[in-house]
């Protein structure tokens, strides 16, 4: 078969007919996964929500505010059950995982106490740092009930009082380092 | 005959992993469990049948000089497609596999198909070898991905089936080599 020639014209306009027709191709896909990119994205921060703060009947995603933290900023859930301030989740998160950003949601009761805690999203090893998920393990368990004021958010080797992953103190280190950054977010005139 | 030797021929003769030995860089990292590996094999599949068949239908149209970015622009289109779909459709997958996804564009499979096969070969068999070639990807990641998940962690697919932990190294990066080359070496067994 006839190739065509490599002449400064032709490799020109194949390279742009090519482009064109790639970039027209993405455009479509890109508006037609745009509505269920951002569902995805809402459904999952609302099942993290409802995972980690009591009964609600508001609509904490349209409630949220942001608060400025060290490097980042944590977004809080207010959920509120006829008016009244029920729990809060706060999305927060920790860069010293041991493979990237680990994202937890942490549900506070109004007195500052832990209620429960979910992970929303982590690349830690499957197998070992994963155990954080709370259907993997019992670890995420034995923050429940607590009030970090008086529950030392460090894990046992640093002289605190959680107990770590076995094999993953990294990750154990991480969560902590989440969960009390959200703690402290919330002293600090999170909470409205 | 050959039309089915064309879509064959990947999945054990000719299998990207295990006897052509292409496409490390996903296979090592992505296949820490079984799901992941499938996953991964079956988005590189979809960019694999997509280019395959594109790029054998505009071979003869674009000029040999510019053959190579007219491929990487087509490659890229599809591994921008599978993308925003995955990360619409499943998303906690999305998250595991991380800039892998990505990084389907530089897989040396993908674009050694399109050049050594799909600009001398028609649609058909393009496409068959493009699915074929899929096929044994996906193959060779779920093996692997199975052996490092039931060694590493007692369970397949998160299916548990022991209590406790397995042999941790195989979860890790070591362990990613050594149960590929015990696969590689026992392939070259068989296929004797």
């Amino acid at each position: 078969m006839a190739k065509v020639e490599s002449n400064f014209k032709n490799m020109t306009l194949t390279l742009l007919v090519i482009s064109l027709v790639a970039s027209a191709a993405l455009g479509l896909v890109y508006q037609s996964t745009k509505e269920p990119i951002a569902k995805a994205q809402m459904a999952k921060i609302n099942s993290a929500i409802e995972a980690v703060v009591p009964e609600f009947n508001n609509q904490p995603f349209e409630e949220s505010y942001k608060v400025e933290v060290d490097g980042g900023e944590l977004i809080f859930y207010p959920a509120k059950k006829d008016g009244q301030l029920v729990g809060t989740a706060v999305k927060t998160f920790s860069k010293n995982g041991f493979s990237g950003l680990i994202e937890l949601m942490v549900g506070f009761l109004p007195d500052g106490s832990i209620n429960k805690i979910a992970v929303v999203s982590h690349k830690e090893t499957p197998g070992l740092g994963d155990k954080m998920e709370p259907k993997k393990s019992n670890f995420s368990i034995q923050f429940e009930g607590r009030n970090p004021e008086n529950f030392k958010l460090k894990v046992k080797k640093d002289g605190g009082d959680v107990d770590a992953i076995t094999a993953s103190t990294i990750t154990s280190r991480a969560y902590c380092d989440a969960v009390e950054r959200a703690f402290k977010a919330l002293k600090e005139g999170g909470a409205k | 005959m050959s039309k089915f030797y064309n879509l064959t021929k990947g999945i054990l003769k000719e299998n990207p992993i295990f006897v052509i030995v292409l496409g490390m860089c996903p296979t090592l990292a992505t296949t820490s469990s079984a799901m992941n590996g499938l996953g991964m094999g079956l988005a590189t599949t979809f960019v694999l049948l997509g280019s395959n068949v594109v790029i054998s239908l505009m071979a003869r149209f674009i000029p040999d000089k510019v053959r190579i970015p007219s491929y990487i622009v087509v490659i890229a289109t599809f591994v921008t497609i599978v993308d925003l779909v995955m990360q619409a459709y499943t998303q906690s997958l999305y998250e595991k596999l991380g800039i892998f996804i990505p990084l389907i564009v530089v897989n040396c499979i993908v674009l050694g198909r399109a050049e050594a096969f799909a600009n001398k070969n028609n649609v058909l068999e393009s496409a068959l070898d493009g699915i074929g070639m899929g096929l044994g990807f996906t193959f060779a990641l779920t093996l692997l991905g199975s052996v490092r998940e039931v060694l590493g962690g007692g369970s397949i697919f998160d299916h548990k089936f022991i209590n406790g932990d397995g042999i941790l190294v195989f979860i890790l990066a070591p362990g990613a080599f050594i149960a590929l080359a015990y696969l590689i070496a026992l392939f070259n067994k068989i296929k004797k």
